[in-house]
């Protein structure tokens, strides 16, 4: 009884305690890192470098940006390929949606490691895709796909399409269906129907489908160093290299907040332009 | 819009007399689903002719077929037999954005993403009325449902029966040749219900669109409609107005489903004449009937009907030429208006009678009284 106001609090003790271990802790001190000067053998002095930034835009703007442009590809066709078939599974797919979504899902007891290193077998050259479509003519003899851009962004695509798949599906399976009986009865056809009533009702299970794909697969590197090849490096693989590597932490530290920085600012963005008072209130 | 019509009758007659085609046939209409191995057969062959301007009601239980009608009626549902017409149009085959008619969907089926104007002029964009069109016909409809300081609402933030008249009004606004209205009432509470069943008759009468209503509930397709088809099994057990569907009810199915209805089994005695004829109801007692069913001759099987407010109650044999019989009291409940008697026949039969409390007479019959019931023989029937 005497405890009573303080039970919730209590409870949620765990969650803030997780939080600041593993969240607002190692932030603090990555924050205070991308600020030091030094090298592994004389220790890192806190100088308040802020010329660290400077570095890391002026020396990797360039995979910055690839990471950001890759990022933007396979979310752009996770959204292609993701949309129809959350579509499908929901409003098609009749008793057997968990079938469908077990099958969607089936790949992901797999490492993920694992799965971007079969895309490498596909890809090869001499790999059964390749070389059955040039065996019957229907690419160039010299094509090669392994070790570029289109390969990276494929394998980015194929490996988050899930995180696009999922929040969309959620939508649409809750959606009342009679809103769209209800457009066809206002005499819309479904093209109507789907642009005018279903796209926009799904609108923030797309948007968080865009946040759970596009900062991830803007931020990776494994793709990056297994499909991608030398010249299609991620800030991912720069932020790898300098941590593990080179051992240049302050470097790293501060490329990462320049991603980190760059990603808020871009969902913020996205937020606003889409309307986030939409968004959120749409299915409250 | 609004083309008031004084006297709502008047088209319904012109289609009776055939010189215009009724809103609404249907012909034979049956559908069918495969339910695994099953064939369920949802309706079984209907023949309606809804008439313009008309209010009709589909009532029925749930599963009697009332909604899956009504949805073949939008185009939402293909018949497997029959036919579908709209003013005398075949429409089988035509999807539901090229029919005439709107719905009123019972979980109100507004879209969240917009708000009210924009959900009443959805119909209208979709048909390419111009702008300025759209807006005095949006803006006058809402005034017509009392909604129009709620225009740039969003439908979450209504309550239960003003999202209920916004649904009214979208579909209202496209002046469609008839409105169906699947149980629009049933979300919402008794009070509102009732008062939203004077609005409707209100609105109905003012526009003079033909409604199709589709309600489980006796009450409200007696109050409002002109006339009330009662479904059962997919069939149509009865047409007719309201007082013929309640006061001379043509099935067992009806008499029990509308109001309170008294079924004692009995036995044809004769069958001579225009009535009333007397059906011996079991252990010395008879009653008289207006009417036989068709084909029942002496000693066929019959289920008398009678209205509980007909029959009179009183603690001596009246007499005369009224079917009388003699009862015991077995449970009476007091309802302020009236009192509702249970009265046991020497049979074993119960009947129910209600009794209007008025001020000229009291009775102080109590449980286990011997007590005379009477009626007249034009107000019961015998039924199959």
């Amino acid at each position: 009884m005497r405890n009573r106001k303080a039970t919730p609090y209590l409870l949620v003790l765990p969650a803030w305690a997780w939080l600041g271990m593993f969240f607002v802790v190692p932030i603090g001190g990555m924050l205070s890192l991308s600020l030091t000067t030094g090298n592994v053998v004389t220790g890192f002095q806190q100088t308040f470098e802020v010329g660290n930034y400077v570095d890391a835009v002026g020396t990797y703007w360039e995979q910055i940006l690839r990471s950001l442009s890759y990022g933007a590809c396979a979310t752009l066709i996770c959204i292609v390929v993701g949309y129809p078939m959350a579509y499908w599974i929901a409003f098609r797919a009749g008793p057997y949606k968990s079938a469908y979504l077990l099958l969607l899902l089936l790949p992901f007891f797999v490492s993920f490691v694992l799965r971007t290193i079969s895309w490498r077998f596909l890809l090869a050259d001499n790999g059964i895709v390749l070389q059955t479509l040039k065996s019957i003519g229907l690419a160039p003899a010299d094509l090669q796909v392994l070790n570029s851009a289109p390969a990276v962004v494929l394998g980015l695509a194929y490996n988050f399409l899930p995180f696009m798949v999922l929040p969309i599906y959620a939508v649409l399976e809750r959606m009342d269906h009679r809103i769209v009986e209800a457009a066809h009865d206002l005499y819309a056809g479904r093209v109507r129907a789907f642009t005018q009533v279903i796209l926009p009702v799904s609108l923030p299970g797309v948007f968080a489908g865009v946040l759970m794909t596009f900062i991830p697969t803007s931020a990776d590197y494994v793709n990056a160093s297994v499909l991608g090849g030398a010249d299609n490096i991620m800030i991912g693989n720069v932020i790898h290299t300098q941590y593990l590597v080179n051992n240049n932490y302050p470097i790293a530290a501060s490329i990462t907040f320049v991603l980190m920085g760059l990603l808020l600012l871009g969902i913020f963005g996205y937020a606003r332009a889409l309307g986030t008072e939409r968004v959120m209130e749409v299915h409250a | 819009m609004v083309t008031t019509n004084s006297s709502t009758e008047e088209p319904a007659e012109a289609t009776r007399r055939g010189e215009v085609a009724p809103a609404i046939g249907l012909e034979g209409v049956a559908k069918s689903y495969r339910s695994g191995s099953e064939t369920v057969r949802a309706v079984d062959g209907i023949d309606l002719e809804i008439a313009r301007g008309e209010f009709f009601s589909l009532l029925g239980p749930s599963g009697c077929g009332k909604t899956t009608t009504m949805r073949m009626i939008a185009g939402f549902e293909e018949p497997t037999e029959g036919v579908v017409r709209l003013s005398g149009r075949d429409v089988n085959g035509v999807p539901a954005n090229h029919r005439d008619v709107n719905m009123v969907f019972q979980s109100y089926a507004l879209f969240p993403h917009m708000n009210v104007a924009a959900n009443v002029a959805f119909g209208l964009r979709r048909r390419r009325v111009p702008k300025k069109e759209i807006k005095r016909r949006v803006d006058e409809i809402l005034d017509l449902v009392e909604l129009g300081p709620r225009a740039e609402h969003r439908p979450s933030q209504l309550s239960g029966g003003q999202q209920q008249r916004v649904a009214l009004a979208r579909a209202l606004v496209n002046e469609p040749g008839a409105l169906l209205l699947d149980e629009p009432l049933g979300a919402l509470d008794l009070k509102l219900r009732q008062s939203m069943q004077v609005e409707l008759k209100r609105i109905q009468r003012e526009v003079g669109i033909t409604f199709v209503y589709v309600t489980h509930d006796q009450g409200e397709a007696l109050t409002m409609s002109d006339r009330v088809a009662v479904m059962n099994g997919g069939l149509v057990e009865q047409l007719g107005t309201p007082a013929q569907i309640y006061e001379r009810p043509a099935t067992r199915f009806v008499a029990d489903f509308i109001g309170t209805g008294n079924l004692l089994p009995g036995r044809v005695e004769n069958t001579d004449g225009a009535g009333p004829y007397r059906v011996a109801l079991g252990s010395g007692t008879t009653a008289l009937v207006a009417s036989l069913p068709e084909g029942a001759g002496t000693g066929t099987e019959v289920h008398l009907t009678v209205r509980p407010e007909k029959i009179r109650i009183g603690v001596e044999d009246p007499g005369g030429e009224l079917t009388t019989i003699p009862g015991t009291v077995s449970e009476t409940v007091y309802m302020g208006a009236s009192t509702h008697y249970q009265v046991a026949l020497p049979g074993g039969a119960e009947v129910i009678v209600h009794r209007q409390n008025s001020s000229d007479a009291t009775l102080a019959a109590t449980r286990g009284d011997r007590v005379w019931l009477s009626w007249e023989p034009h107000h019961s029937y015998a039924l199959p």
